[in-house]
């Protein structure tokens, strides 16, 4: 049954279709894992009734001929960040702590309309406000690569569970960076596709004009599935392309022989570690053996990307977080008043960061500072996005890394300065404010053993490229992603 | 020019108004909800509107196309280019903590509006037209200690249709109000309800030595929300403004509220701890972008405006302006007019509408719509009068029978036996019998005391029901008395 856990989904969808193993099977080995995973604390709710009773239904339709899901009988789990009907969904937070949705998310939605299981929801910064999981209310998840080390972030459950074979997939949320940043700490992959490829409806907004969901998985193939699921034109969401969806796996055909791959000078940084610099040697070495041509490019606005994302996430969060007030649905503090309620039940319910990032925000909104913050971030955002279309001119595909550093303690980072905690960020918040898709995959190993990855940018809604380009990477690099498991 | 006498000389007044018209729309503005006026507490309330988490608003393209025909309405620029902001703060009947605005980039451009007062016609400029969506309603009086919230109104579609500061009376801003009201009511945009709230008022105003031309500081009057109540508020608080300024004091820019019951204005926030709304670009709507050929395709089909229809009433139909005022000041009263005039005297059916009738659905508290005389009705009347079937004084009965059993007017006339006599000889019968019967007078009129004809008339008249023609019966007396 062990088997079971450390298939690929496409592996295992061979294996449903030949009727070699089920969906029962399938999702008890996962919801096994799942349980002797539980010191991960990747998940903060787990169903596994629902899951069993959805996989017994799919096991049904496959058996009576029934049309089935691209991804029948798979059992995934979802971000706690997207809401689903009858499901608890908490967005990390003490203020969301109770909150269960009368509706679901259109994404998972999709998901389960492919024929997914889903096996609970996963931990999360609070409001994916974070880089490893610290923010979260319900506490940090741990990586399995060692215990020690914080998985990264946002989506930080999502990849350590995936990581573990808790699920076979994950849904992320990627704002700055919270999907390719944490497939980095835990060895696993995963795609931010272009900002507008999935809906954001019912959601959990950070901030809307960079939120967006992708899969997390063990193998790019596998991310290609999952995210033909997602993706696609959402009638509640109009910021959604209306673009029909390719069927993704079809662009890994294994050869890139004259692809250009941009390397941007400015991702070079000063001091960078030395485990990072080297696996980025090593990809781009991988990509030259596979026939792909080199370029050196510039991407000369990318040392503004963190101030600017910084500036134009908070202020957006800022706006986006005001409906948790006591009113309606979150936990209500009273007081003698509506704005000591609103003070009262805000000050309890929003963690540290969170409450941070709305002042931050409110801050660079407000009378007087708009222009100079808020106004400038959007135009130096413009000149970002004006670098990437520029450099799309010269290359199919852009390779940089996912995260300055393999995964870092989780005692370390809660002494870190939030700035130094901010920075982390760096190589991942140029491709977000740029709308640009990014794919994380692991390639290699710190010499402490730990897992390192790479990021292939690739052109809006070219998704495409990103996916052909990055199977090759992982072909050639051979990483082998099994952790250090986690027994019980 | 309107002016209030203070103790230290003449002052004038300058008036703007901010005008919230309610879009009429099935749904609301970002959500499918039902806009509906007077639903059951909370029941038109989808989870966009009660700001669910992850909710996103999807703009209604109707109340698009609304605004944009409003701004046609107001003689404005249509924007092709236009955006929506947020304007943030926190209040309870304010589901997602930020009113979806449009500040940087509002749909409706500079326009005008021309009001007519006893000084005459001006244009009063129009500043711009947004498109926003309403609050809910705070409700504190249904418990000793709680407020109870109603999201129905949350998320309806409203225009905000600013002036510039171009009125100097009440009366004139009375009249701007009016005008506009018509406006989207013929437009079909708005139904101008100001008791229901579904057209709201804040009134701008600030006042000046007559001679001065700066504008000085202005008091903003909340949620005034009848004509009558504007006029009274503009007046209330330029008396109280002038007061302070006569005595030595200062105006401090401020929100203050109208209170109809004790007829004054009451401060309820000054500038210095005013909201700080952090207006910025809504980052979950797109911009709107409107090609010419729709923004012709509306103006085509655009029903006639109230100023238009008033200028075709004065040339074609011949009417005094004030009577084509009137008629033109909603749809309704339009339509019913222009149903019963046609084929008939203009002139003559807007007297009867504008008297009779009138008079009758006044009395009665009916609208023009639940009249009991069909216009088709009102029309073959004031034909029968033309056509010398009945006469203008019997025409008065057979309307009083037309409402009573709202038969046809020639129904009416043929059962009661009230058509008029042309016949010669029967009229000169009457004649014959009435000279007879008053042998002085009719020497008195041949010794050139002709002013007692009319006298005559009245008599013959008289004796004949109101069934003889005057004119006829006149010609008949002149003759017999040659």
């Amino acid at each position: 049954m062990t088997d079971l856990v450390n298939l690929t989904i496409a592996d295992a969808l061979d294996l449903l279709n030949k009727k070699e193993i089920s969906s029962v099977d399938l999702t008890k080995a996962h919801i096994a894992e799942m349980e002797k995973g539980r010191v991960l604390n990747a998940f903060i709710t787990e169903t596994p009734d629902l899951a069993l009773e959805q996989a017994k239904a799919s096991d049904e339709k496959r058996a009576n001929g029934s049309t089935l899901g691209a991804l029948e009988g798979i059992p995934i789990a979802n971000k706690d960040l997207y809401c689903t009907k009858g499901v608890r969904t908490t967005a990390a937070s003490k203020i969301l702590s109770n909150f269960v949705p009368p509706y679901e998310s259109t994404v998972s939605q999709k998901l389960k309309d492919a024929g997914t299981v889903m096996l609970g929801k996963l931990n999360t910064d609070q409001f994916a406000m974070g880089g490893s999981t610290l923010t979260s209310y319900f506490g940090v998840t741990k990586n399995p690569w060692n215990l020690d080390l914080v998985p990264g972030g946002s989506s930080g459950g999502s990849a350590a569970a995936v990581s573990a074979g808790l699920c076979m997939g994950a849904t992320g949320s990627d704002t700055g960076g919270s999907i390719r940043q944490p497939a980095s700490f835990c060895g696993v992959t995963g795609i931010k596709p272009t900002y507008g490829r999935c809906s954001r409806y019912g959601i959990v907004a950070f901030a809307s004009s960079l939120d967006q969901a992708g899969p997390m998985a063990r193998t790019v193939k596998d991310c290609a599935l999952m995210l033909g699921a997602m993706a696609g034109a959402d009638d509640k969401d109009s910021t959604v392309a209306d673009m029909p969806v390719p069927d993704y796996t079809q662009a890994l055909t294994g050869d890139i022989k004259g692809k250009k791959i941009g390397i941007p000078k400015e991702y070079r940084l000063d001091g960078l570690n030395e485990d990072v610099q080297r696996i980025w040697d090593k990809g781009i070495q991988l990509l030259k053996d596979a026939g792909a041509e080199i370029v050196d490019i510039s991407l000369p606005h990318t040392k503004y990307a963190l101030p600017v994302y910084y500036i134009v996430a908070c202020a957006e969060a800022s706006s986006n977080l005001s409906r948790y007030d006591g009113v309606r649905y979150t936990t209500r503090v009273d007081g003698n008043s509506l704005d000591e309620m609103y003070e009262n039940t805000r000050t309890d319910g929003f963690g540290d960061e969170v409450v941070r990032r709305i002042l931050l925000g409110t801050f660079v909104l407000s009378a007087g500072f708009y222009d100079a913050y808020y106004t400038r971030a959007q135009r130096v955002r413009r000149l970002i996005y004006n670098d990437f279309v520029d450099a799309f001119k010269q290359v199919d595909a852009i390779l940089v890394p996912a995260a300055p550093t393999p995964a870092l303690s989780a005692e370390d980072m809660k002494n870190m300065k939030p700035v130094d905690v901010y920075a982390g960020d760096v190589f991942t918040t140029p491709a977000s404010l740029a709308g640009v898709p990014g794919l994380s995959l692991p390639i290699g190993l710190s010499q402490n053993g730990l897992p390192i990855g790479l990021q292939v940018i690739g052109k809006h809604f070219d998704e495409n490229t990103v996916f052909q380009v990055a199977d090759v990477l992982e072909k050639m690099a051979n990483f082998d992603k099994t952790p250090h498991r986690v027994k019980g | 020019m309107y002016t209030i006498e203070g103790k230290t000389g003449k002052w004038e007044l300058v008036i703007g108004l901010e005008v919230h018209c309610e879009i009429l729309s099935k749904s609301k503005v970002f959500s499918g909800a039902s806009a509906a006026f007077g639903g059951e507490q909370n029941t038109q309330v989808s989870f966009i509107d009660a700001a669910f988490p992850g909710m996103l608003p999807k703009v209604n393209e109707y109340c698009i196309e609304q605004c944009v025909k409003t701004g046609m309405g107001l003689n404005a620029q249509i924007n092709k280019y236009s955006r929506f902001d947020r304007k943030n703060y926190f209040y309870a009947d304010l589901p997602q903590g930020y009113q979806i605005s449009q500040l940087y980039h509002p749909i409706v451009g500079e326009g005008f509006i021309e009001v007519t007062t006893a000084d005459g016609t001006r244009k009063i400029g129009v500043e711009r037209l947004h498109l926003e969506q309403d609050a809910g309603k705070s409700i504190h009086d249904m418990h000793p200690s709680k407020t109870l919230i109603d999201l129905n109104r949350s998320g309806v579609g409203l225009m905000e249709i600013v002036s510039k500061p171009d009125m100097h009376s009440p009366e004139e801003a009375g009249e701007y109000l009016r005008q506009l009201r018509a406006i989207v009511r013929a437009l079909g945009t708005c139904d101008g309800n100001m008791d229901e709230g579904s057209m709201r008022c804040d009134v701008n105003i600030s006042v000046r030595p007559v001679g001065e031309t700066g504008l000085r500081a202005r008091a903003e009057v909340k949620n005034v929300n009848s004509v009558r109540f504007v006029m009274h508020a503009i007046e209330v608080e330029a008396n109280r403004q002038i007061e302070i300024y006569e005595n030595g004091g200062t105006i401090k820019q401020e929100t203050r509220l109208y209170d109809s019951e004790n007829g004054e204005t009451r401060s309820m926030r000054t500038k210095e701890n005013a909201n700080d709304y952090r207006y910025f670009p809504d980052p979950d709507l797109l911009p709107v972008v409107l090609t010419d050929e729709y923004i012709e395709n509306i103006r085509k089909n655009l029903p006639e405006l109230p100023e238009v229809k008033k200028k075709r009433y004065i040339e074609q139909l011949g009417l005094p302006e004030y009577d084509a005022g009137i008629l033109t000041a909603d749809n309704e009263t339009s339509a019913y007019f222009e149903a019963a005039a046609k084929g008939h005297d203009a002139k003559k059916v807007a007297n009867w509408v504008m008297g009779d009738l009138f008079a009758y659905l006044n009395k009665e508290c009916l609208p023009i719509t639940k009249s009991p005389i069909s216009s088709e009705n009102l029309g073959a009347l004031v034909g029968l009068i033309e056509d010398n079937t009945i006469s203008g004084k019997i025409a008065k009965d057979v309307f009083v029978f037309m409402i009573e059993t709202g038969k046809t007017p020639a129904e009416i006339v043929e059962e009661k036996g009230l058509k008029q006599t042309t016949d010669t000889g029967a009229i000169e019968a009457i004649i014959d019998e009435v000279l007879a019967a008053n042998p002085d007078k009719v020497a008195e009129i041949k010794a050139g005391k002709d002013k007692l004809k009319g006298w005559f008339v009245g008599q013959i008249m008289k004796a004949s029901q109101g069934k003889v023609n005057p004119a006829m019966a006149n010609e008949l007396l002149n003759k017999k008395l040659q």
